[in-house]
Protein backbone atom coordinates (compact mmCIF):
# COMPACT_ATOMS: atom_id res chain seq x y z
CA UNK A 1 0.00 0.00 0.00
CA UNK A 2 1.15 3.65 -0.99
CA UNK A 3 -0.58 5.16 1.78
CA UNK A 4 -2.21 7.36 -0.57
CA UNK A 5 -5.65 6.23 -1.11
CA UNK A 6 -7.82 6.79 -4.07
CA UNK A 7 -10.31 9.32 -3.71
CA UNK A 8 -13.61 10.43 -5.39
CA UNK A 9 -13.56 14.14 -5.68
CA UNK A 10 -17.55 14.66 -7.45
CA UNK A 11 -19.67 14.73 -5.09
CA UNK A 12 -22.91 13.43 -7.83
CA UNK A 13 -20.43 10.42 -8.34
CA UNK A 14 -19.88 9.47 -4.69
CA UNK A 15 -23.99 9.93 -3.76
CA UNK A 16 -25.00 7.31 -6.42
CA UNK A 17 -21.62 5.19 -5.62
CA UNK A 18 -23.15 5.11 -1.94
CA UNK A 19 -26.44 4.55 -2.74
CA UNK A 20 -25.24 0.98 -4.49
CA UNK A 21 -22.98 0.24 -2.17
CA UNK A 22 -25.56 0.59 0.82
CA UNK A 23 -28.00 -1.85 -1.33
CA UNK A 24 -25.64 -4.44 -1.93
CA UNK A 25 -24.16 -3.86 2.04
CA UNK A 26 -28.13 -4.47 2.92
CA UNK A 27 -28.95 -7.74 0.58
CA UNK A 28 -24.93 -9.11 2.33
CA UNK A 29 -25.65 -8.84 5.77
CA UNK A 30 -29.92 -8.74 5.96
CA UNK A 31 -30.37 -12.50 5.34
CA UNK A 32 -27.85 -13.50 8.22
CA UNK A 33 -29.29 -10.64 10.79
CA UNK A 34 -32.97 -12.41 9.70
CA UNK A 35 -32.42 -15.21 11.48
CA UNK A 36 -31.69 -14.07 14.82
CA UNK A 37 -35.06 -12.19 15.95
CA UNK A 38 -36.65 -15.24 14.31
CA UNK A 39 -34.62 -17.81 17.13
CA UNK A 40 -36.15 -15.93 19.99
CA UNK A 41 -39.76 -16.21 18.71
CA UNK A 42 -42.27 -16.98 21.18
CA UNK A 43 -44.45 -18.17 17.52
CA UNK A 44 -44.29 -22.02 16.50
CA UNK A 45 -43.84 -20.36 12.68
CA UNK A 46 -41.18 -18.52 10.97
CA UNK A 47 -43.98 -15.88 11.26
CA UNK A 48 -42.14 -11.83 11.07
CA UNK A 49 -42.23 -9.91 13.25
CA UNK A 50 -41.79 -12.70 15.82
CA UNK A 51 -45.62 -12.53 17.75
CA UNK A 52 -43.08 -12.85 20.89
CA UNK A 53 -39.79 -12.58 22.72
CA UNK A 54 -39.37 -16.36 24.22
CA UNK A 55 -36.14 -18.74 24.48
CA UNK A 56 -38.28 -22.03 24.30
CA UNK A 57 -36.41 -22.71 21.19
CA UNK A 58 -33.32 -22.70 22.80
CA UNK A 59 -34.49 -24.63 25.52
CA UNK A 60 -36.01 -27.00 22.92
CA UNK A 61 -32.64 -27.38 21.17
CA UNK A 62 -30.66 -27.91 24.53
CA UNK A 63 -32.89 -30.64 25.68
CA UNK A 64 -32.78 -32.70 22.27
CA UNK A 65 -30.20 -35.14 22.49
CA UNK A 66 -30.25 -35.85 18.61
CA UNK A 67 -29.10 -31.79 18.28
CA UNK A 68 -26.47 -32.14 21.35
CA UNK A 69 -25.00 -35.16 20.08
CA UNK A 70 -24.72 -34.09 16.62
CA UNK A 71 -23.03 -30.75 18.01
CA UNK A 72 -20.79 -32.55 20.04
CA UNK A 73 -20.03 -34.86 17.73
CA UNK A 74 -18.82 -31.89 15.08
CA UNK A 75 -16.94 -30.53 17.88
CA UNK A 76 -14.76 -33.46 18.43
CA UNK A 77 -14.07 -34.48 14.81
CA UNK A 78 -13.16 -30.36 14.50
CA UNK A 79 -10.38 -30.57 17.28
CA UNK A 80 -9.52 -33.62 15.74
CA UNK A 81 -8.69 -31.91 12.39
CA UNK A 82 -7.45 -28.91 13.55
CA UNK A 83 -4.89 -30.77 15.68
CA UNK A 84 -4.08 -33.20 12.74
CA UNK A 85 -3.48 -30.27 10.05
CA UNK A 86 -1.82 -28.21 12.26
CA UNK A 87 0.88 -30.68 13.13
CA UNK A 88 1.02 -31.67 8.91
CA UNK A 89 0.75 -28.14 7.84
CA UNK A 90 3.01 -26.54 10.08
CA UNK A 91 5.74 -28.93 9.52
CA UNK A 92 5.26 -28.90 5.66
CA UNK A 93 5.07 -24.95 5.83
CA UNK A 94 8.52 -25.27 7.19
CA UNK A 95 9.54 -27.65 4.27
CA UNK A 96 7.93 -25.13 1.36
CA UNK A 97 9.22 -22.42 2.89
CA UNK A 98 12.63 -23.32 4.14
CA UNK A 99 13.11 -26.09 1.35
CA UNK A 100 14.29 -25.80 -2.26
CA UNK A 101 13.26 -28.96 -4.21
CA UNK A 102 11.85 -30.03 -8.05
CA UNK A 103 8.47 -29.82 -8.52
CA UNK A 104 7.77 -27.29 -5.41
CA UNK A 105 5.38 -24.76 -7.19
CA UNK A 106 3.37 -28.04 -8.69
CA UNK A 107 3.09 -29.29 -4.57
CA UNK A 108 2.15 -25.96 -3.50
CA UNK A 109 -0.62 -25.96 -6.15
CA UNK A 110 -1.68 -29.87 -4.88
CA UNK A 111 -1.84 -28.96 -1.61
CA UNK A 112 -4.01 -25.69 -2.00
CA UNK A 113 -6.24 -27.50 -4.59
CA UNK A 114 -8.97 -28.78 -2.09
CA UNK A 115 -9.97 -24.83 -1.72
CA UNK A 116 -10.70 -24.33 -5.46
CA UNK A 117 -12.00 -28.22 -6.53
CA UNK A 118 -15.99 -28.87 -6.13
CA UNK A 119 -17.06 -30.74 -2.98
CA UNK A 120 -18.53 -33.22 -4.82
CA UNK A 121 -15.57 -34.69 -6.58
CA UNK A 122 -13.74 -35.27 -3.26
CA UNK A 123 -16.85 -36.22 -1.35
CA UNK A 124 -17.78 -39.37 -3.93
CA UNK A 125 -14.03 -40.28 -4.45
CA UNK A 126 -13.62 -40.10 -0.64
CA UNK A 127 -17.20 -41.96 -0.07
CA UNK A 128 -16.20 -45.03 -3.23
CA UNK A 129 -12.93 -45.05 -1.28
CA UNK A 130 -14.16 -45.35 2.66
CA UNK A 131 -17.04 -47.98 0.81
CA UNK A 132 -13.86 -50.11 -0.36
CA UNK A 133 -12.66 -50.21 2.74
CA UNK A 134 -15.98 -50.34 5.28
CA UNK A 135 -15.18 -47.24 6.83
CA UNK A 136 -18.06 -45.34 5.46
CA UNK A 137 -19.57 -44.13 9.26
CA UNK A 138 -16.73 -43.78 11.48
CA UNK A 139 -16.24 -40.24 13.10
CA UNK A 140 -12.24 -40.84 12.35
CA UNK A 141 -12.71 -41.06 8.70
CA UNK A 142 -14.52 -38.27 8.38
CA UNK A 143 -12.15 -36.17 10.25
CA UNK A 144 -9.56 -38.15 7.81
CA UNK A 145 -11.31 -36.27 4.92
CA UNK A 146 -11.91 -33.03 6.59
CA UNK A 147 -8.07 -32.84 7.22
CA UNK A 148 -7.63 -32.84 3.70
CA UNK A 149 -9.34 -29.81 2.90
CA UNK A 150 -8.88 -27.63 6.69
CA UNK A 151 -5.08 -28.03 5.81
CA UNK A 152 -4.69 -25.00 2.91
CA UNK A 153 -5.49 -22.60 5.62
CA UNK A 154 -2.71 -23.90 7.84
CA UNK A 155 -0.06 -23.74 5.24
CA UNK A 156 -1.26 -20.36 3.88
CA UNK A 157 -0.86 -19.32 7.39
CA UNK A 158 1.58 -20.50 8.46
CA UNK A 159 3.92 -19.83 5.29
CA UNK A 160 2.60 -15.96 5.72
CA UNK A 161 4.53 -15.91 9.55
CA UNK A 162 7.48 -17.60 8.32
CA UNK A 163 7.97 -15.35 5.37
CA UNK A 164 8.06 -12.77 8.08
CA UNK A 165 10.58 -14.48 10.76
CA UNK A 166 13.81 -13.08 10.79
CA UNK A 167 16.06 -16.22 10.10
CA UNK A 168 19.31 -14.50 12.10
CA UNK A 169 17.40 -15.23 15.37
CA UNK A 170 17.62 -18.55 14.48
CA UNK A 171 21.56 -18.31 13.60
CA UNK A 172 21.96 -16.70 16.64
CA UNK A 173 20.10 -19.76 18.98
CA UNK A 174 22.05 -22.03 16.70
CA UNK A 175 25.41 -20.05 17.17
CA UNK A 176 24.63 -20.32 20.97
CA UNK A 177 24.45 -24.38 20.81
CA UNK A 178 20.87 -24.50 20.57
CA UNK A 179 20.32 -28.17 18.91
CA UNK A 180 17.24 -28.07 15.60
CA UNK A 181 14.64 -29.14 18.09
CA UNK A 182 15.47 -26.39 20.63
CA UNK A 183 15.71 -24.01 18.32
CA UNK A 184 12.22 -24.62 16.90
CA UNK A 185 10.70 -25.19 20.27
CA UNK A 186 12.12 -21.89 21.67
CA UNK A 187 12.86 -19.44 19.12
CA UNK A 188 10.54 -20.13 15.79
CA UNK A 189 7.15 -21.30 17.53
CA UNK A 190 6.71 -18.57 20.15
CA UNK A 191 7.17 -15.89 17.19
CA UNK A 192 5.03 -17.79 14.80
CA UNK A 193 2.39 -19.17 17.03
CA UNK A 194 -0.30 -16.18 16.08
CA UNK A 195 -0.39 -17.63 12.70
CA UNK A 196 -0.41 -21.47 13.83
CA UNK A 197 -2.77 -20.80 16.04
CA UNK A 198 -5.23 -18.86 13.18
CA UNK A 199 -4.32 -21.82 10.72
CA UNK A 200 -5.58 -24.16 13.45
CA UNK A 201 -8.80 -22.08 13.93
CA UNK A 202 -9.55 -21.95 10.14
CA UNK A 203 -9.17 -25.56 9.95
CA UNK A 204 -11.35 -26.29 13.04
CA UNK A 205 -14.18 -23.97 11.59
CA UNK A 206 -13.87 -25.52 7.99
CA UNK A 207 -14.96 -29.05 9.54
CA UNK A 208 -17.43 -27.88 11.72
CA UNK A 209 -19.25 -26.59 8.80
CA UNK A 210 -18.05 -29.22 6.39
CA UNK A 211 -21.60 -30.64 5.09
CA UNK A 212 -20.79 -32.55 1.47
CA UNK A 213 -18.46 -34.94 2.43
CA UNK A 214 -20.27 -35.46 5.61
CA UNK A 215 -23.73 -36.25 3.37
CA UNK A 216 -21.68 -39.11 1.70
CA UNK A 217 -19.70 -40.87 4.42
CA UNK A 218 -21.66 -40.34 7.63
CA UNK A 219 -23.76 -43.17 9.14
CA UNK A 220 -27.43 -43.06 10.46
CA UNK A 221 -25.74 -42.91 13.81
CA UNK A 222 -22.82 -40.36 13.26
CA UNK A 223 -24.71 -37.21 12.33
CA UNK A 224 -22.83 -34.31 12.44
CA UNK A 225 -24.64 -30.96 12.64
CA UNK A 226 -24.25 -29.53 9.61
CA UNK A 227 -25.76 -33.13 8.33
CA UNK A 228 -28.58 -32.64 11.09
CA UNK A 229 -29.63 -28.91 9.85
CA UNK A 230 -29.54 -29.97 6.48
CA UNK A 231 -31.63 -33.09 6.97
CA UNK A 232 -33.89 -30.87 8.74
CA UNK A 233 -34.12 -27.81 6.31
CA UNK A 234 -35.27 -30.82 3.72
CA UNK A 235 -38.16 -31.88 6.00
CA UNK A 236 -39.07 -28.77 7.79
CA UNK A 237 -38.08 -25.65 8.59
CA UNK A 238 -38.42 -25.24 12.44
CA UNK A 239 -37.74 -22.82 14.31
CA UNK A 240 -34.98 -25.11 16.26
CA UNK A 241 -33.17 -24.16 13.05
CA UNK A 242 -33.37 -20.55 13.97
CA UNK A 243 -31.72 -20.99 17.25
CA UNK A 244 -29.14 -23.86 16.09
CA UNK A 245 -27.90 -20.91 13.38
CA UNK A 246 -27.80 -18.22 15.38
CA UNK A 247 -25.00 -19.53 17.42
CA UNK A 248 -23.30 -21.55 14.92
CA UNK A 249 -23.12 -17.77 12.88
CA UNK A 250 -22.12 -16.36 16.80
CA UNK A 251 -19.45 -19.06 16.83
CA UNK A 252 -17.74 -18.92 13.67
CA UNK A 253 -18.21 -14.78 13.59
CA UNK A 254 -16.13 -15.49 17.27
CA UNK A 255 -13.43 -17.73 15.95
CA UNK A 256 -13.16 -16.04 12.65
CA UNK A 257 -12.64 -12.61 14.45
CA UNK A 258 -9.82 -14.36 16.61
CA UNK A 259 -8.38 -15.72 14.38
CA UNK A 260 -8.18 -12.82 11.94
CA UNK A 261 -6.70 -10.60 15.17
CA UNK A 262 -4.22 -13.02 15.09
CA UNK A 263 -3.02 -13.35 11.42
CA UNK A 264 -2.77 -9.30 11.81
CA UNK A 265 -0.72 -9.85 14.94
CA UNK A 266 1.00 -12.90 13.63
CA UNK A 267 1.88 -10.07 10.45
CA UNK A 268 2.69 -7.26 13.08
CA UNK A 269 4.47 -9.78 14.94
CA UNK A 270 7.04 -10.41 12.15
CA UNK A 271 7.56 -7.16 11.33
CA UNK A 272 8.43 -6.45 14.87
CA UNK A 273 11.02 -8.70 14.71
CA UNK A 274 12.22 -8.05 11.49
CA UNK A 275 13.09 -4.64 13.26
CA UNK A 276 14.57 -5.60 16.11
CA UNK A 277 16.85 -7.47 14.70
CA UNK A 278 17.92 -5.01 12.00
CA UNK B 1 22.38 -33.28 0.85
CA UNK B 2 22.40 -29.61 1.79
CA UNK B 3 20.22 -28.19 4.56
CA UNK B 4 17.68 -26.81 2.00
CA UNK B 5 16.57 -30.17 0.36
CA UNK B 6 17.05 -31.89 3.91
CA UNK B 7 14.40 -28.62 5.10
CA UNK B 8 12.07 -29.73 2.29
CA UNK B 9 11.72 -33.01 3.75
CA UNK B 10 9.47 -31.63 5.96
CA UNK B 11 7.05 -31.69 3.56
CA UNK B 12 6.51 -35.01 3.68
CA UNK B 13 4.39 -36.47 6.51
CA UNK B 14 1.76 -34.02 4.75
CA UNK B 15 2.54 -35.38 1.19
CA UNK B 16 2.14 -38.66 2.27
CA UNK B 17 -1.16 -37.97 3.96
CA UNK B 18 -2.61 -36.55 0.95
CA UNK B 19 -1.29 -39.08 -1.28
CA UNK B 20 -3.29 -41.50 0.80
CA UNK B 21 -6.46 -39.29 1.83
CA UNK B 22 -7.10 -37.23 -0.94
CA UNK B 23 -5.15 -38.36 -4.11
CA UNK B 24 -5.56 -41.83 -4.02
CA UNK B 25 -9.44 -41.35 -3.52
CA UNK B 26 -9.46 -39.21 -6.58
CA UNK B 27 -7.40 -41.20 -8.75
CA UNK B 28 -9.02 -43.64 -8.35
CA UNK B 29 -12.61 -42.39 -8.71
CA UNK B 30 -11.34 -41.04 -11.95
CA UNK B 31 -9.77 -44.22 -13.48
CA UNK B 32 -13.55 -44.93 -13.36
CA UNK B 33 -14.44 -43.30 -16.32
CA UNK B 34 -12.29 -45.94 -18.29
CA UNK B 35 -15.02 -48.62 -17.45
CA UNK B 36 -14.35 -52.06 -17.14
CA UNK B 37 -13.48 -52.65 -20.61
CA UNK B 38 -11.44 -49.47 -20.80
CA UNK B 39 -13.69 -48.69 -23.66
CA UNK B 40 -15.00 -45.51 -21.60
CA UNK B 41 -18.70 -46.74 -21.60
CA UNK B 42 -19.58 -44.01 -18.45
CA UNK B 43 -17.83 -40.92 -20.19
CA UNK B 44 -20.14 -42.47 -23.15
CA UNK B 45 -23.33 -42.79 -21.31
CA UNK B 46 -22.54 -39.53 -19.88
CA UNK B 47 -22.63 -37.63 -23.30
CA UNK B 48 -25.24 -39.64 -25.05
CA UNK B 49 -27.50 -38.83 -21.95
CA UNK B 50 -29.91 -35.51 -23.34
CA UNK B 51 -31.03 -34.80 -19.35
CA UNK B 52 -26.50 -34.76 -18.54
CA UNK B 53 -25.97 -32.75 -21.10
CA UNK B 54 -28.90 -30.25 -20.38
CA UNK B 55 -27.92 -30.25 -16.72
CA UNK B 56 -23.88 -29.28 -17.92
CA UNK B 57 -25.49 -26.06 -19.94
CA UNK B 58 -27.66 -25.08 -17.27
CA UNK B 59 -24.64 -25.39 -14.89
CA UNK B 60 -22.39 -23.33 -16.94
CA UNK B 61 -24.80 -20.67 -17.92
CA UNK B 62 -26.00 -20.27 -14.32
CA UNK B 63 -21.89 -19.81 -13.41
CA UNK B 64 -21.44 -17.56 -16.14
CA UNK B 65 -24.52 -15.05 -15.30
CA UNK B 66 -23.69 -15.51 -11.40
CA UNK B 67 -20.56 -13.89 -12.00
CA UNK B 68 -21.12 -11.28 -14.17
CA UNK B 69 -23.96 -10.28 -11.81
CA UNK B 70 -21.62 -11.16 -8.42
CA UNK B 71 -19.15 -8.60 -10.70
CA UNK B 72 -21.38 -6.19 -11.30
CA UNK B 73 -22.71 -5.81 -7.69
CA UNK B 74 -19.04 -6.58 -5.84
CA UNK B 75 -17.33 -3.77 -7.66
CA UNK B 76 -19.26 -0.30 -6.79
CA UNK B 77 -19.13 -1.70 -2.92
CA UNK B 78 -15.70 -2.24 -3.12
CA UNK B 79 -15.05 0.68 -4.97
CA UNK B 80 -17.36 2.22 -1.92
CA UNK B 81 -14.96 0.98 0.42
CA UNK B 82 -11.60 1.82 -0.64
CA UNK B 83 -12.64 5.30 -0.84
CA UNK B 84 -14.72 6.05 2.39
CA UNK B 85 -13.78 7.16 5.65
CA UNK B 86 -12.30 4.59 8.33
CA UNK B 87 -15.39 3.78 10.12
CA UNK B 88 -17.69 3.45 7.11
CA UNK B 89 -14.94 1.12 5.46
CA UNK B 90 -14.37 -1.02 9.05
CA UNK B 91 -18.31 -0.89 8.82
CA UNK B 92 -18.94 -2.42 5.66
CA UNK B 93 -15.85 -4.78 5.86
CA UNK B 94 -18.01 -6.28 8.57
CA UNK B 95 -21.25 -6.27 6.79
CA UNK B 96 -18.72 -8.41 3.68
CA UNK B 97 -17.21 -11.04 6.50
CA UNK B 98 -19.88 -12.01 8.50
CA UNK B 99 -21.22 -13.56 5.53
CA UNK B 100 -18.39 -14.49 4.36
CA UNK B 101 -17.91 -16.25 7.80
CA UNK B 102 -21.59 -17.86 8.04
CA UNK B 103 -21.55 -21.06 6.37
CA UNK B 104 -23.14 -21.41 3.28
CA UNK B 105 -25.68 -24.02 4.66
CA UNK B 106 -27.02 -21.44 7.45
CA UNK B 107 -27.14 -18.53 4.48
CA UNK B 108 -28.83 -20.62 2.24
CA UNK B 109 -31.66 -21.53 5.04
CA UNK B 110 -31.81 -17.54 5.66
CA UNK B 111 -33.11 -17.73 1.79
CA UNK B 112 -35.79 -20.18 2.38
CA UNK B 113 -36.81 -18.37 5.24
CA UNK B 114 -37.07 -15.00 3.50
CA UNK B 115 -38.72 -16.20 -0.38
CA UNK B 116 -41.01 -18.93 1.20
CA UNK B 117 -44.57 -18.77 0.45
CA UNK B 118 -45.30 -17.97 3.92
CA UNK B 119 -41.95 -16.13 4.04
CA UNK B 120 -40.55 -12.78 5.00
CA UNK B 121 -40.76 -11.29 1.85
CA UNK B 122 -44.25 -12.59 0.88
CA UNK B 123 -45.81 -11.74 4.39
CA UNK B 124 -44.06 -8.29 4.12
CA UNK B 125 -45.64 -7.58 0.32
CA UNK B 126 -48.90 -8.72 1.43
CA UNK B 127 -49.32 -7.08 4.40
CA UNK B 128 -48.39 -3.37 3.01
CA UNK B 129 -51.23 -4.36 -0.21
CA UNK B 130 -48.53 -4.67 -2.74
CA UNK B 131 -49.39 -8.80 -3.26
CA UNK B 132 -53.08 -9.82 -3.35
CA UNK B 133 -51.50 -13.45 -2.41
CA UNK B 134 -47.96 -14.53 -2.05
CA UNK B 135 -45.97 -15.29 -4.92
CA UNK B 136 -43.68 -18.32 -5.86
CA UNK B 137 -40.34 -17.11 -4.84
CA UNK B 138 -38.34 -20.24 -3.29
CA UNK B 139 -37.91 -23.23 -5.30
CA UNK B 140 -37.45 -21.44 -8.36
CA UNK B 141 -34.54 -20.23 -10.57
CA UNK B 142 -34.44 -16.74 -9.26
CA UNK B 143 -34.09 -18.30 -5.49
CA UNK B 144 -30.95 -20.05 -6.54
CA UNK B 145 -29.34 -17.16 -8.52
CA UNK B 146 -29.83 -15.00 -4.85
CA UNK B 147 -28.38 -17.81 -2.97
CA UNK B 148 -25.51 -18.00 -5.39
CA UNK B 149 -24.89 -14.29 -5.92
CA UNK B 150 -25.19 -13.83 -1.94
CA UNK B 151 -22.47 -16.62 -1.20
CA UNK B 152 -19.73 -15.63 -3.50
CA UNK B 153 -20.32 -11.61 -3.56
CA UNK B 154 -17.33 -11.74 -1.14
CA UNK B 155 -15.43 -13.91 -2.80
CA UNK B 156 -15.50 -10.93 -5.77
CA UNK B 157 -15.29 -7.85 -3.23
CA UNK B 158 -11.95 -8.99 -1.18
CA UNK B 159 -9.75 -9.05 -4.27
CA UNK B 160 -11.25 -6.21 -5.98
CA UNK B 161 -10.81 -4.14 -3.00
CA UNK B 162 -7.36 -5.56 -2.03
CA UNK B 163 -6.44 -3.91 -5.69
CA UNK B 164 -8.54 -0.76 -5.25
CA UNK B 165 -6.37 -0.39 -2.21
CA UNK B 166 -3.40 -0.74 -4.15
CA UNK B 167 -3.59 1.85 -6.50
CA UNK B 168 -1.29 4.96 -5.61
CA UNK B 169 -3.50 8.11 -4.91
CA UNK B 170 -1.15 10.61 -6.62
CA UNK B 171 -2.16 8.70 -10.07
CA UNK B 172 -5.42 9.93 -9.70
CA UNK B 173 -4.73 13.05 -8.37
CA UNK B 174 -2.34 13.90 -11.38
CA UNK B 175 -5.05 12.70 -13.94
CA UNK B 176 -7.39 15.29 -12.64
CA UNK B 177 -4.98 18.07 -12.14
CA UNK B 178 -4.07 17.20 -16.00
CA UNK B 179 -8.06 18.06 -16.73
CA UNK B 180 -9.32 14.17 -16.61
CA UNK B 181 -13.25 13.92 -15.94
CA UNK B 182 -14.18 11.75 -13.21
CA UNK B 183 -15.67 9.16 -15.86
CA UNK B 184 -12.38 9.17 -17.92
CA UNK B 185 -10.22 8.87 -14.42
CA UNK B 186 -11.98 5.84 -13.83
CA UNK B 187 -11.82 4.57 -17.02
CA UNK B 188 -7.94 5.14 -18.22
CA UNK B 189 -7.15 5.34 -14.59
CA UNK B 190 -8.72 3.17 -11.63
CA UNK B 191 -10.37 0.38 -13.78
CA UNK B 192 -7.22 -0.60 -15.50
CA UNK B 193 -4.96 -0.95 -12.21
CA UNK B 194 -8.10 -2.91 -10.41
CA UNK B 195 -8.32 -5.26 -13.25
CA UNK B 196 -6.05 -7.56 -11.32
CA UNK B 197 -8.65 -8.10 -8.65
CA UNK B 198 -11.44 -8.36 -11.06
CA UNK B 199 -10.16 -11.29 -13.13
CA UNK B 200 -9.18 -13.09 -9.99
CA UNK B 201 -12.45 -12.38 -8.57
CA UNK B 202 -14.01 -13.66 -11.50
CA UNK B 203 -11.70 -17.44 -12.08
CA UNK B 204 -12.69 -17.11 -8.44
CA UNK B 205 -16.35 -16.98 -8.73
CA UNK B 206 -16.90 -18.56 -12.08
CA UNK B 207 -15.09 -21.67 -10.39
CA UNK B 208 -16.27 -22.26 -7.55
CA UNK B 209 -20.31 -21.83 -9.22
CA UNK B 210 -19.63 -24.73 -11.49
CA UNK B 211 -19.15 -27.07 -8.69
CA UNK B 212 -22.27 -25.30 -6.42
CA UNK B 213 -24.49 -28.13 -4.74
CA UNK B 214 -26.24 -27.19 -1.13
CA UNK B 215 -27.32 -23.36 -2.54
CA UNK B 216 -29.64 -24.86 -5.80
CA UNK B 217 -30.27 -28.26 -3.61
CA UNK B 218 -32.31 -25.51 -1.03
CA UNK B 219 -33.33 -23.30 -3.05
CA UNK B 220 -33.98 -24.67 -6.46
CA UNK B 221 -36.84 -26.48 -8.05
CA UNK B 222 -36.92 -29.87 -9.96
CA UNK B 223 -35.18 -28.07 -13.27
CA UNK B 224 -32.41 -26.15 -11.35
CA UNK B 225 -30.34 -29.19 -11.60
CA UNK B 226 -26.52 -28.12 -11.35
CA UNK B 227 -23.44 -30.89 -12.40
CA UNK B 228 -22.99 -31.25 -8.60
CA UNK B 229 -26.76 -32.32 -7.86
CA UNK B 230 -26.85 -34.63 -10.32
CA UNK B 231 -23.68 -36.50 -9.34
CA UNK B 232 -24.94 -37.01 -5.38
CA UNK B 233 -28.55 -38.39 -7.63
CA UNK B 234 -26.25 -40.79 -10.11
CA UNK B 235 -23.90 -42.11 -6.81
CA UNK B 236 -27.10 -42.71 -4.52
CA UNK B 237 -28.37 -44.72 -7.20
CA UNK B 238 -25.75 -46.69 -7.35
CA UNK B 239 -24.74 -45.67 -10.74
CA UNK B 240 -20.81 -45.10 -9.59
CA UNK B 241 -19.16 -45.34 -12.50
CA UNK B 242 -21.80 -42.67 -14.70
CA UNK B 243 -21.28 -40.27 -11.67
CA UNK B 244 -17.37 -41.06 -11.59
CA UNK B 245 -17.43 -39.98 -15.05
CA UNK B 246 -19.70 -36.92 -14.68
CA UNK B 247 -17.08 -35.90 -11.98
CA UNK B 248 -14.54 -36.10 -14.26
CA UNK B 249 -15.76 -33.75 -16.79
CA UNK B 250 -16.63 -31.50 -13.93
CA UNK B 251 -12.86 -31.77 -13.12
CA UNK B 252 -11.83 -30.63 -16.52
CA UNK B 253 -14.36 -27.78 -16.88
CA UNK B 254 -12.98 -26.25 -13.51
CA UNK B 255 -9.22 -26.78 -14.65
CA UNK B 256 -9.65 -25.39 -18.09
CA UNK B 257 -11.40 -22.62 -16.51
CA UNK B 258 -8.70 -21.88 -13.94
CA UNK B 259 -5.75 -22.42 -16.88
CA UNK B 260 -7.63 -20.45 -19.04
CA UNK B 261 -7.61 -17.75 -16.85
CA UNK B 262 -3.91 -18.30 -15.43
CA UNK B 263 -2.77 -16.41 -18.59
CA UNK B 264 -4.19 -13.08 -17.56
CA UNK B 265 -3.92 -13.72 -13.65
CA UNK B 266 -1.48 -16.08 -11.67
CA UNK B 267 -2.41 -18.81 -10.03
CA UNK B 268 -1.08 -17.98 -6.69
CA UNK B 269 -3.51 -14.92 -6.60
CA UNK B 270 -6.53 -16.72 -6.85
CA UNK B 271 -5.68 -19.32 -4.49
CA UNK B 272 -4.48 -16.74 -2.29
CA UNK B 273 -7.87 -15.15 -2.37
CA UNK B 274 -9.53 -17.94 -1.29
CA UNK B 275 -10.36 -17.52 2.24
Amino acid sequence: MTGYAITLSSPLARALLGIVALAVALFLIVPVLVIVPLSFSSGSFLSFPPPGFSLRWYQQLFSRSDWMDSAWLSIWIACVVALLSTVLGTAASFGLVRGKFPGQRLLVAFILSPLIIPGIIVAIAVYFFYARLQLVGSPVAIAVAHTALAVPFVVVNVSASLHGFDKRLEMAAQNLGAGAFDTFRLVILPSIRPGVVAGALFAFITSFDELIVALFIAGPSQVTLPLRMWESMRSSLEPTLAAVSTLAVVASVSLFLCASWLQRRAQAGAGKVVREGA
Amino acid sequence: MTTRSRHGLLVLPLLAFLVIAYLAPVTLMLARTAGESFGFEPLRQVIASPVAVKVFLYTLETAVWVTLITLVLAYPLAFFIATARALTASILMAVVLVPFWTSILIRSYAWMVLLGRKGIINELLVSVGLLSQPLKLLNTGFAVYIGMVHVLLPFMILPILASLKGIDGRLVAAAENLGAGPVSVFRHVILPLSMPGVLAGTVLVFVLALGFYITPALLGGPSDMTISMLIAQEVDLYRWDVGAAMAALLLVMTLVALLGFSRFVSLDKILGGAK
